[in-house]
């Protein structure tokens, strides 16, 4: 029995009779422990996925399980970092991290919640912006938080959306190096959302790449057999990391590559035939004769 | 040093400017007492003063002061129930208003919240609150005369004086309430409906607890929105009790204004016009320094 399992999800947005179809026949199995990177175009609809295993939005067909039991809503076994940090800018990074502490182990005594929230926030190295409003801090930092309030949450399952996006390299290094440590020491399942092959390769478990939208779909699974602990540098030449990064890439841009961008227009042709001027204009609303019908043609054209 | 003095000329030197065209148009259609000496129909020499100018009977700047300053410079003095000073006047209007007002607080935040947050609530409450949104305070307030007609409240208060409610006042703080709440209500309702779904997503992904959801997402969110509904609603407070009081003839600014309309003695009208005028400006400025003060986003 997998951890995480989805199958034959769709998902579309907009109202039924004009509805955008965003994801199409997702199936996804995910181990206990497994740490998974889904990679794919903008837009392409991964936020879309994240939240639907989150529980933040409703498949339209198929099923999203966790251990079994449908996903109806969300829940702290799922933490969730959001790409667009979702802090609440009244709190200042402590009240943020906290608000999640004090909501998830309610009952421990009030100094192990705060030393346990001291030591998320140390984890990121924002000690220094503690007492902090997420409007003071930069977009960098705001992400570390987020990083800190899912992290101190201990959840089953943790859901990164594109979390290091916003980071300078070296930050980005560190944290990624956390991610994987934390993942390790705590026997976690991480799904991690990111736009950047590479990232996906040196961290986790197992690439799928996510076709471009809409009705994007997932790719075939590539299995990332390089041994742990991985070294950043030393990994560019590894044959094994060239296959997977061949085979992922590949993939995004050929089979799950943009499809053809197709304009189709309506085009009206004008009413040629003129009015006969000599007939009274009849009253209001009323046309003067000759009505035809103004004439509809279709075109299409193909780009690329 | 040259920003303070830049600082003095925004500040000072321009109001000043658009202060004193003011005076200075309002001087030039005010009326002048011409005094002339006449032959009489006796054939004795008479002196009679008559007052001329675009509108005769409007006195000008300095008449006003002058009929004023017992007003202006002993301002917590009273020499009867409609002859007090121009700051104990405000002061019994500024009671009533804060009665008034706070009950428009108190019942218009959670009417706002119930509108923004449930689709049904706003279908069911919508339409008879844009009905009664534009409903005059004068058309308010005889039919709050009407509903405490026979109602006369004693408030009891401990280690201090009990305060009895006269009918006209009751009437007046309802008026007060019912008309300065809606600039509240539909405030709170359209913060709430702004509130990024991000934060509704935190509030979910973390389980938080309703009243939880309420007082550390949902408020903080909207409290912007609430405060610019609380300024609002404090001037249509100040506006209202004008109105009431004028028509009760309670004392107070309004009654005041009303006395010495009856009374014909239009200096005290302007002294009236710019006293209201000015402490509704401080009302409004007090309530931006408040809202200032709470911005949470
Ligand atoms: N609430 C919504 N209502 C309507 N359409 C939506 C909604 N959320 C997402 N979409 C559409 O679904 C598609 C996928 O959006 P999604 O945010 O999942 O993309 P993404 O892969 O996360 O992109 P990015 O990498 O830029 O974050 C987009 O075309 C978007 O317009
Ligand atoms: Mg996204």
């Amino acid at each position: 029995m997998p951890f995480l399992q989805l199958k034959n999800v769709n998902k579309g947005f907009g109202p039924r009779d004009k509805r955008t179809n965003v994801l199409r026949d997702i199936n996804l199995e995910i181990a206990q422990g497994e740490f998974v990177a889904i990679v794919g175009y903008s837009g392409a609809g991964k936020t879309t996925l994240i939240s639907l295993i989150a529980g933040l939005l409703q498949a339209d067909s198929g099923t999203v399980k966790l251990k079994d039991v449908p996903i109806t809503e969300p829940g702290p076994d799922r933490g969730v970092v959001f790409q667009n940090y979702s802090l609440l800018p009244w709190l200042t990074v402590f009240e943020n991290i906290y608000l999640a502490v004090d909501q998830i182990f309610p009952n421990w005594v009030k100094e192990k919640k705060r030393a346990h929230t001291e030591k998320y926030i140390a984890m990121v190295n924002l000690t220094p912006a503690r007492d902090k409003k997420p409007g003071e801090l930069s977009g960098g930092m705001r992400q570390r938080v987020s990083v800190a309030r899912a992290l101190a949450a201990e959840p089953q399952i943790l859901l990164l959306d594109e979390p290091l996006g916003a980071l300078d390299a070296l930050t980005r290094a560190t944290l990624q190096d956390e991610i994987v440590r934390i993942w390790e020491q705590e026997k976690r399942t991480v799904v991690l959302i990111t736009n950047d092959v590479d990232e996906g390769i040196l961290l986790a478990d197992r690439i799928i790449p996510l076709s471009a939208g809409p009705g994007a779909t997932l790719g075939p699974s590539v299995a990332v057999d390089i041994p742990r602990p991985r070294d950043r540098k030393a990994i560019n030449h590894d044959p094994r990391y060239k296959e997977i990064r061949r085979k992922v890439i590949g993939y995004l841009l050929g089979e799950g590559g943009k499809p053809k961008l197709v304009i189709s227009r309506k085009l009206v042709l004008p009413d040629l035939i003129p009015e006969d001027l000599n007939v009274a204009r009849p009253p209001m609303f009323a046309r003067r004769a000759p009505k035809r019908r103004a004439e509809e043609k279709r075109e299409t054209i193909e780009l690329g | 040093m040259d920003w303070i003095k830049r600082f003095r000329i925004d500040t000072f030197v321009f109001p000043l400017i658009g202060i004193g065209l003011c005076v200075l148009i309002w001087y030039c259609i005010s009326g002048r007492e011409i005094s002339s000496t006449v032959k009489d129909d006796f054939g004795d020499m008479v002196t009679v003063t008559k007052r001329v100018g675009l509108s005769e009977d409007l006195p000008t700047p300095a008449e006003t002061w002058a009929a004023s300053k017992p007003y202006v410079i002993k301002p917590f003095e009273k020499r009867g129930e409609l002859d007090q000073g121009m700051l104990r006047f405000t002061w019994l209007s500024l009671k009533l208003v804060a009665q008034g007002y706070f009950i428009a607080l108190l019942l218009g935040t959670p009417i706002g919240f119930c509108l923004g947050l449930s689709k049904t609530f706003t279908k069911i409450f919508d339409p008879i609150i844009q009905i009664l949104r534009p409903v005059s305070p004068l058309a308010w307030l005889p039919l709050g005369m009407v509903l405490f007609l026979s109602a006369k409240f004693t408030v009891h208060i401990p280690f201090a004086e009990n305060v009895t409610y006269t009918a006209s006042e009751l009437a007046a703080i309802f008026t007060i309430a019912i008309c300065s709440m809606w600039p509240t209500v539909l405030n709170t309702a359209v913060g709430v409906r702004a509130i990024p779904q991000d934060y509704i997503n935190v509030a979910r992904v973390l389980k938080l607890s309703r009243s939880k959801t309420l007082f550390k997402v949902l408020v903080p969110a909207t409290l912007p929105y609430m405060f610019t509904g609380f300024r609002l609603s404090l001037g249509i407070a100040w506006l209202v009790i004008v109105a009431a009081e004028m028509l009760t003839g309670r004392p107070g600014i309004g009654g005041f204004l009303w006395q010495q309309y009856n009374a014909l003695s239009y200096a005290h009208i302007i002294l009236c016009i710019l006293t209201i005028g000015i402490i509704g400006y401080a009302l409004d400025r007090l309530m931006s320094m408040v809202e200032a003060r709470f911005k949470t986003i």
